[in-house]
């Protein structure tokens, strides 16, 4: 395959952190290929070493061992030339910027000249539905609200990656389905790869084209299922039984067995 | 009531609570104050536990604010106010340019101490030391410095001694604050420039300087205090004439014949201070968006 089908390639790819105590390995041996256009989500118990994976493909942290490919580049250089998007849990929006201002950001950076930033901002205020509140300051949105811009602020300058950190972690749960269902219709139309962290199997099988199962002590990759559902992310799948096989296959990657269901019928 | 007018109301309460409390003492203590242990016809000796509340001790509200409007030493001179106002104008003159020069000193400092740890670990401990020499010890020292440069034919002018002084109180609130403000935005804001490939400068510009303008404004309303006390300190001790500082001193030493008239120069010291505090303040309108960091975060 070539470097443009394979946004994400890791072969081996470990971190250890020295610490006072001795070394903490905080993954290891981690294979793992995301091609273009997919959405892979990585799920596991705190210290399974998906944030720090997340962090390896950004650049934030350099791996100890292995090899770490994005688009065929290193991580470093992908850094460098702005392949990738990323959102934290936290927006970390720039209180003193109004949001338009907040998704120019990197167009400012990079410099965009001003009339390219104004036409973006207002093609992505439409994209996450905030045409509005364009001129508002972070601090008179609500938290999806806030969440929908680092969304935008992630997509401004059309990346081929988007990596997401637990994005609606601290969201409450109607407002995380809705924006659910916004990321997966964003997905599709911008047709980016897709990293996404989560600690939430729903919400893992609803976005997910494949979903990575990892596990702690030392943090690596327990599973990967595929979940495929295509188009048919719409409201109703979260009703579906495909959908609850789905979970329950996830969920019984995650413990290592099958869960007991006292309650079945 | 909106909060503003609030605000002002509590302010005069605030000034009114202070003269009665004035006229208040100076009716109910005794006239020649409270004094233990003094040895009979040896002026000044004892402990003053009280003040005294005679006239020369302590004049009449009225009578300190009516002598602004009285001429300053007989004859055909100006009211006193006009040479309180003319000279309280030179001092905050010179006390600005200090003001000026301690933001800029304060303000590189904090950069570099923010740029480099190492620096932060040399630089802080010498600036918080700085600030335990006394003024009137170091005072002379930048006089003569001023006056060898100015006979060597560099133009050295007297007030930029003074300057210079009241700069070394302004510089310090200014480059603890900077530095506190410069190292304030979080890991999650650092990261995301860091994933923008943004080096020093960007970061500095589009992220540093901005949250840093929360903890900037209350160092430069400090540092403006601090440049008026520093500059009628320095005026006193290095022998300037013209400023607010040695005609305090000038009309106290002539507080028997005249009490009033010292207090005419003491409340132009003070309305120095508050115009400085409130100029700087003004700066802070135009800055209102970077604040909202203060409420939000």
């Amino acid at each position: 395959m070539t470097d443009e089908t394979i946004a994400v390639r890791a072969a081996g790819v470990g971190k250890v952190f020295p610490t006072k105590a001795g070394e903490v390995v905080a993954l290891t041996g981690v294979d793992l290929e995301v091609a273009a256009g997919e959405f892979v989500s990585l799920i596991g118990p705190s210290g399974c070493g998906k944030s720090t994976l997340l962090r390896l493909i950004a650049d934030l942290d350099e791996a100890t061992s292995g090899t770490l490919s994005v688009f065929g580049k290193t991580a470093h250089q992908a850094r460098l030339d702005q392949d990738y998007g990323i959102a934290f849990q936290q927006a970390g929006l720039l209180p003193w910027r109004t949001v338009g201002a907040n998704i120019a950001l990197p167009l400012e950076l990079h410099g965009v000249g001003k009339a390219d930033r104004e036409a973006r901002i207002a093609e992505l205020v439409d994209l996450v539905g905030l045409t509005d509140f364009v001129d508002r300051h972070p601090d008179q949105l609500s938290g999806g609200m806030q969440q929908r811009v680092a969304i935008a602020r992630a997509l401004a300058e059309r990346p081929r990656l988007l990596l997401m950190d637990e994005p609606f972690g601290a969201l409450d749960e109607m407002t995380r389905e809705y924006l659910q269902s916004e990321l997966a219709r964003i997905a599709a139309e911008t047709g980016a790869a897709v990293v996404f962290v989560t600690h939430s199997i729903p919400e893992a099988v609803f976005l997910s084209d494949r979903v990575v199962v990892m596990s702690p002590r030392p943090g690596r990759i327990t599973d990967i299922l595929p979940v495929d559902f295509g188009d048919a992310r719409v409201e109703g799948l979260r009703e579906s039984p495909e959908y609850f096989e789905r979970v329950t296959a996830v969920r019984e990657a995650l413990h290592g067995a099958p869960v007991e269901r006292p309650n079945e019928r | 009531m909106s909060r503003r007018a609030q605000a002002w109301t509590w302010g005069a309460v605030g000034v009114l609570a202070v003269v009665a409390l004035w006229e208040l003492y100076k009716w109910l203590g005794p006239a020649d104050g409270v004094v233990v242990g003094a040895e009979d016809g040896r002026a000044g000796s004892g402990v003053i536990l009280l003040p005294r509340t005679n006239d020369r001790a302590m004049p009449h509200v009225w009578v300190m604010v009516g002598r602004l409007f009285e001429s300053t030493s007989g004859g055909s001179t100006p009211p006193l106010i006009v040479p309180v106002v003319s000279a309280a104008v030179l001092t905050l003159g010179v006390a600005a340019v200090g003001w000026l020069i301690g933001v800029v000193v304060g303000f590189v400092f904090a950069l570099v101490m923010q740029r480099w740890r190492l620096a932060e670990w040399g630089i802080l401990p010498w600036i918080v030391v700085s600030q335990t020499v006394p003024l009137i010890a170091f005072a002379p020292l930048v006089a003569s410095f001023g006056s060898q440069l100015d006979r060597s034919g560099v133009p050295w002018p007297q007030w930029l001694s003074v300057a210079v002084i009241a700069s070394y109180l302004a510089f310090f609130p200014v480059a603890v604050g900077a530095l506190r403000g410069l190292q304030s935005p979080d890991r999650a804001h650092v990261e995301l420039m860091r994933t923008y490939a943004a080096g020093y400068w960007p970061t500095l510009v589009k992220l540093r300087l901005p949250a840093a303008v929360p903890h900037l404004l209350p160092a430069l309303r400090l540092a403006a205090a601090n440049a008026v006390v520093g500059a009628v300190v320095a005026e006193v001790s290095i022998g300037m004439r013209g400023g607010i500082g040695r005609m305090l001193i000038q009309l106290a030493g002539q507080g028997s014949s005249d009490p009033a008239a010292a207090w005419g120069p003491t409340f132009g010291a003070v309305a120095l201070g508050l115009v400085a505090a409130g100029s700087v303040a003004l700066i802070g309108v135009g800055l209102k968006n970077y604040r909202r960091g203060e409420v939000a975060a």
